[in-house]
């Protein structure tokens, strides 16, 4: 309950400076009219930035599934006794983090379709690169999960003869991903402003519609003002989102 | 030490359940158990004491393969114990195991913690799951507690809920580690009770414990184990009368000293 009260006051802070930078918009340097609700032009203008938020959920929340599916099946060999298998994990986890997004962007983009013989869209190399680059966040964040259940949790599955499936689908990872969620829904954040690179192979999304914009309006301070608008709405809303989620998985455990 | 082993050899009648044979187990360099011989025969209280560090946990956590033993053999109602994966779940689904921590699942109800088990690896359906867990729940006198949390338990109860989880997979042998050492002393006697109980319906039980009074009331046979080996095995009365070697004397003296 301390942290709603925390996050009230940040969203109450946050309102009363963007108040105060959309009254300063009545001096002369502020041409707010270029996305104006009030004139055709300047409506169809909002309407073309606020289209691209489809394609930003689209892009992340289909990249972020991925991306914890994929998390997952790296971070189980992680975990065993194996070396070989312990070391395709490390493998993994330490050559895609390396990887800057951005140059994982194009090289999905570019370069993927030249060694394979695909063809891949720009929405599908967008969810592929960032899915890839979270995927290795995502295997350490399960990882530590699992890691941190007890070894009393595993012996008491074991010795009902519960399979190493049965005893992760319904004692581990149900308490893991409990444990987690915080980290996960950190990721899901970071995954929507990460998004915003893919709009350097033209995905028509956020941050590719306000740069469109601008080049032909000229009003980048404004534009780019409602651009952050639109980011800060949208994770706020997510972080919300997730918040309650804790919340509400940690009330049906009865402690 | 063999003259369990030869008991069960010269009662004829009955092969053992449980057998290890010259098991020896190491953690790294410190050898945990030294040359192990062990018989249990169906039914049978087999109840092992020793001072910490003694090997007891793990000697009965390898009879259901929670540690792997090295070189040996042990035999579990006819299934040897190998890497074979196939054979570990067999013996696990004949062997319950109770531990000293109850280790419930505390994700799921009292209940799901019973059904679960029987679900999965029995492949019951749902319903008879849990006519099944209802009626262990009963036997272990807290059918009240079913829709709780375990964390909404005394310890206690939580412990006889652990006994039901165990029981709910039928199986024909009960492990006990330490299942009273977590509780505080007012609870102590309700677990055992309830331990009792399943002695006297013919349960085959193997209990590390120190809870003295309840070893001579169900023992068939008394083990005592020091630095990984067993030092010797009787029937209470000897054991407990007229303990051969001194290490033995020694350690029933400080723990029924005063
Ligand atoms: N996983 C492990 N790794 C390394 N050493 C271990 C491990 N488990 C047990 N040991 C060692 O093996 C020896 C026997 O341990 P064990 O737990 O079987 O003793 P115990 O008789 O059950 O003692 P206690 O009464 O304290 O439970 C101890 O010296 C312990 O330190
Ligand atoms: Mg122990």
């Amino acid at each position: 309950m301390r942290l709603a009260g925390h996050y009230r006051t940040l969203v109450k802070m946050l309102a009363v400076s963007l108040i105060a930078v959309l009254l300063s918009g009545c001096s002369s340097n502020w041409g707010w009219y270029v996305v104006s609700p009030m004139t055709k032009s300047g409506m169809n203008n909002l309407l073309f930035l606020i289209g691209g938020l489809k394609y930003t959920l689209l892009l992340s929340v289909t990249a972020i599934m991925i991306s914890v599916v994929v998390g997952l099946l790296v971070a189980l060999p992680g975990l065993s006794e194996n070396r070989a298998l312990k070391l395709f994990n490390r493998t993994y986890v330490e050559c895609i983090r390396a990887i800057p997004i951005l140059v994982m962007i194009l090289w999905v983009y570019y370069g993927l379709p030249q060694i394979a013989d695909i063809q891949i869209g720009v929405f599908w190399a967008g969810v592929l690169a960032l899915a890839l680059s979270d995927s290795a966040f995502q295997a350490e964040i399960f990882r530590a999960g699992i890691q941190s259940i007890h070894r009393g949790q595993y012996e008491a599955a074991r010795s009902i003869s519960l399979s190493y499936t049965d005893t992760m689908r319904f004692i581990i990872l149900p308490q893991a991903i409990k444990r987690i969620l915080p980290a996960l829904g950190n990721q899901l954040v970071y995954m929507l402003k990460m998004s915003s690179l893919v709009s350097v192979i033209g995905m028509q999304e956020l941050t590719r519609r306000a740069n469109e914009l601008v080049v032909t309006e000229y009003r980048s301070l404004e534009i780019y003002t409602i651009l952050i608008v639109e980011y800060l709405v949208l994770i706020l809303i997510v972080s919300a989102g997730v918040r309650w989620l804790e919340r509400r998985m940690r009330t049906d455990e009865g402690s | 030490m063999t003259d369990l082993a030869s008991d069960a050899r010269s009662a004829g009648r009955t092969a053992p359940i449980i057998e290890l044979i010259g098991v020896n187990k190491w953690f790294d360099d410190f050898q945990a158990l030294k040359d192990i011989n062990l018989a249990v025969l169906p039914g049978e209280k087999l109840v092992v004491c020793g001072p910490s560090g003694s090997g007891k946990s793990t000697m009965i956590r390898c009879i259901n393969r929670l540690e792997r033993h090295q070189s040996g053999r042990i035999i579990v109602d006819g299934t040897e114990l190998d890497d074979d994966e196939k054979n570990i779940r067999t013996v696990r689904q004949e062997v319950g195991m109770v531990f000293q921590q109850f280790n419930l699942f505390p994700h799921l109800t009292v209940l799901e913690n019973l059904m679960i088990g029987p679900q999965r690896a029995r492949k019951m359906t749902k319903a008879q799951a849990r006519e099944r867990a209802e009626l262990y729940l009963e036997r272990v006198h807290i059918p009240e507690q079913a829709d709780k949390y375990p964390s909404q338990l005394s310890g206690g109860q939580q412990q006889r809920v652990a006994i039901a989880r165990s029981l709910c997979m039928e199986p024909r042998i009960m492990l006990f580690d330490e299942p009273t050492s977590a509780l505080d002393p007012e609870m102590i006697s309700e677990v055992l009770d309830v331990m009792t109980e399943l002695a006297e319906s013919g349960m085959t039980m193997v209990c590390v414990t120190h809870e003295m009074g309840f070893a001579k009331r169900v023992a068939d046979t008394m083990v005592f184990m020091d630095a990984g080996e067993i030092v010797e095995s009787a029937d209470p009365e000897t054991f407990f009368g007229n303990p051969r070697t001194d290490r033995c004397q020694r350690f029933l003296q400080q723990i029924l000293g005063h």
